[in-house]
């Protein structure tokens, strides 16, 4: 009998720590699966971000590694460079990439480095207790942004897909929405081109995940996912804003 | 036949790393250090060896980080300014008992100081320099040879006891011209790293990290690490002594300042003053028996260095106020022996019983 549903082989047995309604457990489930179509989890290297996901070794059965905030993609790069043969992915939150991390992720993606990244956008700092993010919307109340946040004073959303997407050495770069099933299994797809585009085209790749944070967003798990369908994509566009293998690569079977 | 070549500082140093067999460099410019990164540049990929000049020193040592936890054998170097921001990187290495190799070819400072050279980071060098309860093993060259042999041995060094392990020079020994001699033999290859993430085919998956959020799970952690800084100390340490026996001041001081003590050592015995000098090779581990062991004969110490007055400090930790201790410090120029030998006079004069 084949089984329709069960547990990847790359997900550990184990409960998660994240909260009800996070999007994490869903893009952890994502990358598990990709990493088990392609065969490679015996040797595929993760990095692990500070941020709510700093604990995602316990999840993911592969080897991986906890850089320092925001050096996520250079960690990436050293293991890459030494060891073309493993399948190098980062997985990292709106902070460590597009705060502090924002030089490693501009250049690491400049020189076209062979890594797959997993760009959680939450628009929200979630570990440190729900500050202010760079892609936090306008408006949007935090604990660092009481009154909203502010363009002219707090800065304005940044758009990380979009300004990658102006250099040269990228493969691969798509925005996609843990928003309902139809927007799931999209990001499926795409998580698995991500890889593909390390493995069969040897080129870097960024996959950023609209997804919802519901507990410092302070809405109920539905609501969470509205916010992101309805208010997330109009700051942030879903769509393919880099693909230089689009022929090449065969079409992702559904 | 040993092959003897005549290199800068900056450059045996790369060619040390090379023998020893590093996989692969992270840099970024910076003066006066550059010759080194611009070695190891055209050197490495001719070895089908990895070189990356990186977007900023923060991540040529994250780079390192990566390279080292994959299990290869990886280095960066730099100068005070960007040692300071790769604190950060060596502090990370630590917590996570990682291997790497740091080279320091020291300017002045603080802030961006000048672009000669200092001694300044002997504190910063010799206390860690990051956050955290951890050590690095600090080598100091006071030669283009040593540079060589420093920097290779730190591979060594650095994969016995998994830890960071700074190479701690100056403007002067980088970018001086001196005959080095290359081994013929080949360097000792790498240990097998088991911890290393290089997939987990045949095996559970491994994780490099330095959080530690179970109960009691961190303090166990740094009580691993202090045992491991315990072995470093017992057998790791290294120091010279020229003419120590039967001195009655003794000088203390290393890298280019060890140079110019040695001549006058020289200079004051042949006019009657009975000097010796203990060179630190390793600053931490420091060698602080050997200064106790010195203080049953000697007089006084002086210490001489290129700065304020920073390992003077570990000179006094080591005598515990049964000698009397002077600095000679210049921060931007060494001492010449003349002035040293004088000092040393003066010191020794005031120190007799009255």
């Amino acid at each position: 009998m084949k089984p329709l549903y069960k547990r990847p082989e790359t997900l550990q047995p184990c409960i998660t720590h994240y909260c009800a309604g996070c999007g994490h457990g869903i893009i952890h489930r994502l990358i598990a699966e990709a990493i088990d179509e392609l065969g490679v989890r015996e040797r595929t290297v993760g990095m692990a971000p500070v941020g709510c996901a700093v604990l995602a070794h316990r999840y993911l059965k592969v080897d991986m590694c906890e850089p320092a905030h925001g050096r996520t993609a250079a960690v990436a790069v050293g293991i890459k460079r030494v060891r073309p043969e493993c399948v190098v992915f980062s997985y990292q939150g709106d902070g460590d990439l597009a705060a502090i991390g924002t030089a490693e992720t501009v250049h690491a993606a400049n020189r076209g480095e062979p890594i797959t990244v997993f760009f959680v956008n939450n628009a929200v700092y979630g570990m440190t207790g729900g500050q202010m993010a760079p892609t936090t919307m306008l408006d949007q109340r935090t604990t660092t942004t009481p009154r909203g946040r502010d363009g002219g004073y707090h800065g304005y959303p940044i758009r990380v897909c979009e300004m990658l997407a102006t250099l040269d050495g990228p493969g691969y770069i798509e925005r996609v929405a843990i928003a309902s099933p139809k927007h799931i299994r999209h990001a499926r797809s795409a998580v698995l081109k991500a890889f593909r585009t390390q493995t069969d085209h040897n080129a870097y790749a960024l996959v950023e995940f609209l997804s919802p944070c519901p507990t410092h967003w302070r809405l109920g798990p539905l609501e969470a996912l509205r916010f992101v369908e309805e208010q997330m994509t109009e700051v942030f566009p879903l769509g393919v804003y880099r693909d230089r293998f689009a022929e090449a690569l065969a079409p992702v079977p559904e | 036949m040993p092959n003897r070549e005549l290199m800068s500082g900056n450059d045996a140093a790369g060619e040390g790393a090379i023998y020893a067999g590093c996989d692969a460099y992270f840099g970024y410019p910076i003066t006066p250090q550059n010759e080194f990164t611009a070695h190891m540049a055209a050197r490495m990929p001719e070895l089908g060896r990895v070189f990356i000049q990186a977007e900023s020193e923060l991540a040529a040592i994250s780079m390192v980080y990566g390279a080292s936890a994959a299990g290869k054998r990886a280095m960066t170097s730099s100068s005070s300014p960007g040692i300071s921001l790769k604190q950060e990187g060596i502090s990370y290495i630590a917590g996570s008992r990682l291997p790497a190799v740091v080279v320091n070819v020291q300017r002045g400072g603080p802030g961006l100081g000048g672009i000669g050279p200092s001694q300044g980071d002997y504190w910063q060098a010799t206390r860690g320099g990051g956050h955290g309860d951890y050590r690095t093993i600090v080598l100091a060259p006071a030669s283009a040879q040593d540079m060589f042999d420093f920097t290779a041995q730190a591979f060594d060094l650095a994969d016995r006891y998994r830890m960071c392990v700074l190479v701690l020079a100056d403007a002067y020994i980088g970018q001086m011209m001196e005959p080095v001699v290359v081994p013929d033999e080949p360097a000792p290859p790498p240990p097998p790293k088991p911890w290393a993430v290089t997939g987990c085919a045949g095996r559970e998956p491994v994780v490099i990290r330095s959080l530690f959020l179970g109960e009691n799970e961190l303090e166990e952690h740094n009580y691993r690490l202090g045992e491991d800084y315990r072995r470093v100390e017992r057998e790791a340490l290294r120091w010279d002594a020229v003419q120590v026996d039967d001195a009655d001041v003794v000088l203390v001081a290393y890298g280019m300042c060890s140079r110019l003590c040695r001549e006058a050592v020289a200079r004051g015995r042949a006019g009657g003053l009975r000097l010796g000098l203990i060179r630190p090779i390793t600053l931490w581990p420091f060698p602080s028996q050997a200064i106790v062991d010195a203080a049953g004969h000697a007089q006084a110490f002086l210490a001489v260095e290129m700065s304020m007055g920073q390992m003077v400090e570990d000179v006094r930790l080591a005598l515990e106020g049964r000698r009397p201790v002077g600095l000679l410090g210049r921060p931007a120029a060494v001492s010449e022996a003349t002035e040293i030998c004088e000092r040393a006079a003066a010191l020794l004069e005031s120190s007799r019983p009255q």
